[in-house]
């Protein structure tokens, strides 16, 4: 009796306002995460990595005899006691122990202690003799040494040279943008015992339990019917635990095996920022041409991305960079390169919006750039230029519902008071020489689905016991962006239920098996369909049972009816998404299942003495289909646009590219030197809108996706910023303003100057 | 290594019960030890009082009350300093079934997504529910300063903050704020100390590798991300000797170990100066611990009071047992963390002399604007009357080894115009100052630059509206 996905009943429980399921055990303390379970394990061994002061090297001689002698120092890991593979990660690059140093502040052993002091300790007497190697650190290095990786993708459609010689406006230029660090609030953990059969069970903060449980299996040689992951609960994740927590959990599970205790794993933030990969920086050189209405006619880009030492998730991040450098606009002719760099950094890896945001970067800084040169208003040039329904991508996919797009735009800029307050700004800027504001409107369009099919799946396990009471498990894992909450509520849809009698239980590897990561805004897409797949089998098995007792029969009566005549009241969901293909080769296909469709508009002010900014108000209309969860929808998009405006404006990854003996270091390696968003960049006025009669056909409930698309809204803040910058110059300058990522108060202070003085640019 | 075989330290109160300490070591945090008892709401997010995952209420001797519930980051406290102590944790405030209206406040609105900075959030946003005088609806932002969240964007948690009412008038922690908190009794076990009075402390902080602790903001930091180990830790923040603030006819005494917030109430705006400081100064849960002695101890070129009281012209009071000597701030800083304070000298006390500059200011230079160590810090202390500047004195921090006066600005300024060519021609004179470093928070080009833009905003912002003085430099008694 299986319904349309997308159909919802009538007084559902999806599309209700509900708080976090576990506010109230995060609000008292009482929410456990991996490292709080380690606290409370008799018996735990602490690690502690050695890390090498290189940021590339030959490791000569790692020596562990002074360690081995440090009170309280139980073992020393290092690659001959690695019974398996010595690899973290899936495709066979990246060393547990490495003999080659890739980077500074690479683990080349860890020590276990009884007492993390003692392992610090122990830590600091392994001696290591190390053969510097020269290194590679920034984009313009790599390129300039042709230091490649992986995949040269190359998206292409029509024939750009010929739209550039017709072109009446043709422009180009450069642009290189910062990474940014997670800095989920939790680091990294893992803690792992044995039991008596030599099994393993390794609790560790990953957005992807099952790849996690594979790395552990293969470094230990073990099956994985022989390693349970469990995740409780993520103190946030945002990528960075999607391919990074594997190795740590590894570190554990091989101390485990090797000495029968409890062993943990948890990174200072230093050891985390240091150690663990973060969003790819990008480094774009572009040509662009417009008609004389300022349509885009053509776009020839090459992206390269900062992969660093290893591949890791690069070249999908890379290709969906590629599939997102049209952003919302219809390019008719476009060929882009995409190269990831090799450099002796990090291996940098997902981060919400998972390369979609670099990409969608480089053409809303063309379009920043080139609106004054084409004389016309930001606004309107990107408004001409969205996408008209059943126009297609680049790759080949047809935008559906594009006239969404336009509608969220004309509703921001209705309920924004868009004309009326761009001319108190022109007022407020005309009476004041040293701070300037800017409002600018920008879009997001951003496909959903994995780019790589397979991961496209997803399974749950849903129990209905003989009291009534339901109990679930899916594949997807909590990290604050509320999908357990969702899950919930979507079991007790499709089982027709009180959200009340409804559990949910841990993500484990035992109860789920080969499950996706947590990623790419899936989650409750995918979960979602497969929780719903379960209860909908169970409904359906009960169905004669409720026909017999008649309507007035309870839910627990007939469940207890359902037990006496032996009918199954679980089962295992599974969902997969149709209809996707994808050629990576040619770069074409049907990648996604649909688009996440928002506009931001952003007023911001500047301070002309220093480069200073506030955010006054953002207005956002965002499309998230028919919300499975208000209060979570809202929070997912407030908390993604700013940390988008983190990312755009204040996070400032710094490495040593000096030549003295700290290169390669990362000089923004704690939260005193790397700062993102405080309570006091937060906007004045907040605004958000879900679009409404936006059902989506096809995905559970008619919802939509939502982690990931919101980050992408901040782009208005930083052209909102380029704006007030180029009130900055004389009047009647053509002002092409060039503005850093992110664009610090610095970097806004020194765009000022260059406004101010030169005008800006003309090219 | 033993796990600790008895610290010797007597118990402290957590949550209302009896904890012991006998597991602390010396460099055992506040925030390990809480979650050795199993209290594993406090987090370590960052390990150096930038996150405020940590912070738990801690029961301290009141400006406005006889004790109020402070919010301090637990990572940067050695446990040892809880020792007799009155703590609430998150798990104290209120249960899952009998929330706290802080919690539920914050439950209900979003106010956690991941949840892992939130039991951190909840104390702090605690600490301003009790706050003596505290109305309904009124909020003080800079309570939440010192707390980063990564998920919800903050607006849930501002607007949780914004709907609390007053605690009921049987509030157990709302009553205990009424009582005196505990004292601080002297204690000494093999790695830290408590002395009972100043003499006490100089002799125990003549001991080999000894080192003077209040809040441990820095030192604290120091333990955790470069493994610091001194031998001794001294406590001297409840030293009564170091905790007086009172004025003469002739100069303001701020007490070494009076912390920053206490400071910037007890001043109740007797500065202005340091009125405009303190809200820039590192974060609320910061300024709970950071003192003024300590702020000058560290020595550090970028710490946010040296420059404002180098524009003040305060004077420092150094203790030793042979007695004390007074010494101006200035001169007093004689290399890259070094001063002139000899091995067996405590500071006990900062002298501002008056009458105080009328037009003073401070301005910060930072990436953000709460919570961030500054790029520059430029202070500025001027007498302008009748077109002519009297007196200019300008403090600088984050452009050269130490914190430094801008002298030849000042001379420029001094005895000449009040105006915008003379200004500018200071303002380049300015920017001219010290040795300003390239570094991951600024480029030298920018420090210049901000150095020559605060003073031509000094005088733009003047011209716009001039600052009323000091009631201190009127006749009458404050």
């Amino acid at each position: 009796m299986s319904t349309p996905l997308a159909r919802r009943p009538t007084s559902a429980e999806v599309g209700e306002i509900r708080p976090h399921e576990a506010a109230s055990l995060h609000v008292t303390g009482r929410a456990l995460y991996t490292d709080d379970v380690a606290v409370r394990t008799p018996g735990l061994l602490h690690a502690h990595p050695v890390q090498a002061p290189h940021a590339h090297a030959r490791v000569v001689r790692p020596d562990a005899t002074r360690a081995a002698e440090t009170p309280g120092v139980v073992r020393v890991l290092s690659a001959v006691d690695v019974p398996g593979v010595n690899d973290a990660g899936t495709k066979h690059d990246e060393p547990l122990f490495p003999d080659e140093v890739m980077y500074h502040g690479h683990a080349v052993a860890w020590v276990l202690g009884e007492t993390l002091e003692a392992a610090r300790l122990g830590a600091l007497a392994v001696e290591v003799d190390y053969e510097p190697l020269p290194a590679i650190l920034t984009l313009p290095e790599a390129i300039a040494a042709e230091s490649f990786q992986g995949l040269r993708p190359r998206l292409e459609r029509g024939d750009v040279e010929e739209a550039m010689a017709g072109a009446a406006h043709v422009f180009s230029g450069e642009f290189e943008m910062a990474g940014q660090e997670h800095f989920y609030l939790e680091t990294h953990a893992a803690l792992a015992t044995v039991d008596d059969d030599g099994q393993v069970f390794v609790q560790s903060s990953t957005q992807h339990p099952t790849e996690t449980q594979e790395i552990v299996a293969h470094v230990l040689g073990l099956s994985s019917h022989q390693v349970t992951v469990q995740c409780l609960r993520m103190g946030g994740g945002f990528g960075g635990k999607e391919m990074q927590p594997h190795g740590y959990a590894a570190i554990a599970a091989l101390g485990a095996r090797l000495t029968g205790r409890p062993v943990r794993v948890r990174l200072t933030r230093q050891q985390d920022m240091t150690m663990t990969g973060k969003r790819h920086g990008f480094h774009a050189t572009w040509r662009v041409g417009f008609d004389g209405d300022g349509r885009l006619q053509a776009l020839e880009a090459t992206l390269t991305s900062d992969g660093g030492w290893s591949l890791d998730l690069s070249e999908p991040v890379l290709s969906r960079a590629l599939c997102h450098v049209d952003n919302a606009y219809w390019i008719p002719h476009l060929r882009v390169d995409g190269r990831i760099a090799q450099t002796h950094k990090t291996s940098q890896t997902a981060f919400r919006g998972f390369g979609g945001p670099q990409g969608m970067l480089v053409i809303e800084d063309i379009l920043g750039r080139c609106a004054p040169l084409l004389g016309i208003d930001p606004v309107d040039l990107r408004r001409r230029n969205l996408y008209a329904d059943g126009q297609e991508t680049p790759y080949g996919q047809v935008v559906r519902h594009a006239d969404r797009l336009e509608r969220a735009w004309d509703q921001v800029v209705d309920t924004a008071e868009l004309a009326t307050r761009r001319d108190e700004v022109a007022g407020f800027n005309a009476q004041n020489p040293r701070r300037k504001r800017g409002l600018v409107v920008t879009p997001v369009k951003f496909g959903i689905s994995f780019n790589f099919t397979a991961f496209n799946q997803a399974g749950a396990l849903v129990h209905v016991y003989r009291d009534g009471s339901v109990l679930i498990n899916h594949g997807g894992t909590e990290m604050g962006q509320g999908l357990h909450t969702k899950m919930l509520q979507v079991a007790a849809t499709a089982l027709r239920v009180p959200i009340d009698r409804v559990r949910l239980a841990p993500t484990r590897t035992d109860k789920v098996p080969n499950t996706s990561a947590t990623a790419a805004s899936s989650g409750a897409d995918l979960n979602g369909g497969a929780v719903k797949d379960a209860g909908e089998q169970i409904l359906a098995r009960l169905e004669p049972v409720r026909e017999r007792l008649g309507p007035n029969a309870s839910w627990d009566e007939v469940v207890r009816t359902a037990y006496f005549d032996r009918i199954q009241l679980w089962a295992a969901g599974f969902y997969r998404t149709e209809g996707l293909w994808w050629d990576t080769a040619a770069m074409r296909g049907e990648p996604f299942k649909y688009f996440a469709y928002g506009v931001a508009a952003a007023e911001v002010e500047v301070d002309g003495y220093t480069g200073a900014y506030e955010v006054r108000r953002v207005d956002i209309v965002h499309d998230v289909g028919d919300s499975l969860s208000p209060l979570i929808d809202i929070g997912q998009i407030e908390g993604g646009f700013l940390q988008g405006v983190g990312w755009l404006t204040l996070e400032d990854l710094r490495w040593d590219t000096s030549d003295g003996p700290g290169r390669g270091r990362l000089a923004t390696q704690a939260a005193s030197t790397y700062k993102l968003p405080s309570l006091s960049e937060m906007p004045h006025e907040m605004r958000v809108t879900l679009l409404d009669r936006a059902t989506e056909d096809g995905v559970v409930y008619g919802s939509k996706a939502v982690g990931e698309p919101p980050l992408m809204l901040a782009f208005s803040v930083r052209e909102a910023i380029r704006e007030a910058i180029a009130a900055f110059a004389p009047a009647g300058a053509r002002r092409s303003v060039d503005l850093a990522s992110p664009a610090t108060p610095e970097a806004v202070f020194w765009a000022i100057r260059a406004a101010a003085t030169e005008g800006g640019s003309e090219r | 290594m033993e796990n600790g075989s008895g610290s010797g330290l007597p118990d402290a109160w957590v949550n209302g019960e009896l904890r012991s300490l006998d597991t602390a070591r010396p460099e055992t945090t506040a925030l390990d030890w809480l979650r050795g008892l199993g209290l594993t709401g406090a987090k370590e997010g960052c390990a150096e009082g930038e996150c405020g995952a940590c912070s738990v209420l801690v029961a301290r001797p009141g400006v406005d009350a006889e004790t109020e519930w402070t919010a301090i980051n637990s990572c940067l406290l050695p446990a040892a300093t809880l020792a007799g102590q009155d703590v609430v944790t998150a798990e104290g405030l209120g249960a899952p079934d009998a929330l706290h209206p802080v919690q539920r406040e914050m439950a209900v609105r979003g106010g956690s997504q991941c949840g892992y900075c939130t039991p951190g959030f909840v104390c702090s946003m605690a600490a301003e529910y009790y706050r003596p005088g505290r109305r309904a609806g009124e909020f003080d932002r800079h309570a939440l300063s010192g707390n980063l969240c990564r998920c919800t964007g903050y607006r849930p948690i501002v607007e949780a903050a914004a709907a609390l009412g007053t605690p009921d008038g049987d509030d157990a922690l709302a009553t205990r704020t009424a009582v005196a908190p505990p004292a601080a009794a002297p204690v000494r076990t093999a790695g830290f100390a408590r002395p009972g009075n100043l003499a006490e402390a100089l002799d125990l902080l003549a001991e080999p590798g000894a080192v003077a602790v209040a809040g441990s903001t820095d030192l604290g930091v120091e333990a955790n991300l470069r493994g610091d180990r001194p031998a001794l830790r001294v406590a001297i923040d409840r030293l009564p000797e170091l905790r007086e603030v009172s004025r003469t006819g002739t100069y303001v005494e701020l007490g070494a170990a009076v912390t920053l917030s206490e400071l910037e109430r007890r001043l109740a705006g007797a500065v202005p100066l340091l009125d405009e400081v303190f809200p820039q100064f590192a974060s609320r849960l910061i300024r709970n611990g950071a003192t003024i002695g300590g702020n000058l101890g560290t020595a550090s070129p970028i710490g946010d009071l040296a420059p404002a009281l180098l524009a003040l012209q305060a004077d420092v009071v150094l203790a030793s047992a042979a007695g004390e000597r007074v010494v101006p701030l200035k001169g007093y800083f004689t290399g890259y963390r070094q001063t002139g304070r000899a091995a067996d000298e405590l500071i006990r006390a900062v002298r501002i002399p008056l009458p105080l500059a009328q037009l003073t200011a401070f301005h910060k230079i930072a990436k953000r604007r709460f919570d961030d160590i500054s790029s520059v810090a430029v202070a500025f202390a001027l007498d302008v009357a009748d077109g002519r500047v009297r007196r200019a004195v300008i403090g600088l921090g984050g452009v050269a080894a130490t914190p430094i006066r801008a002298t030849e600005a000042e001379r420029l300024l001094t005895r000449n115009r009040w105006e915008a060519d003379v200004v500018a021609e200071a303002a380049a004179v300015l920017g001219r100052a010290g040795t300003p470093l390239d570094d991951h928070r600024a480029s030298a080009g920018y420090r210049a630059a901000m150095l020559e833009q605060s003073l031509v905003r000094l005088y733009e912002g003047f011209e716009a509206r001039p600052q009323a003085a000091s009631h201190l430099n009127r006749r009458e008694e404050p």
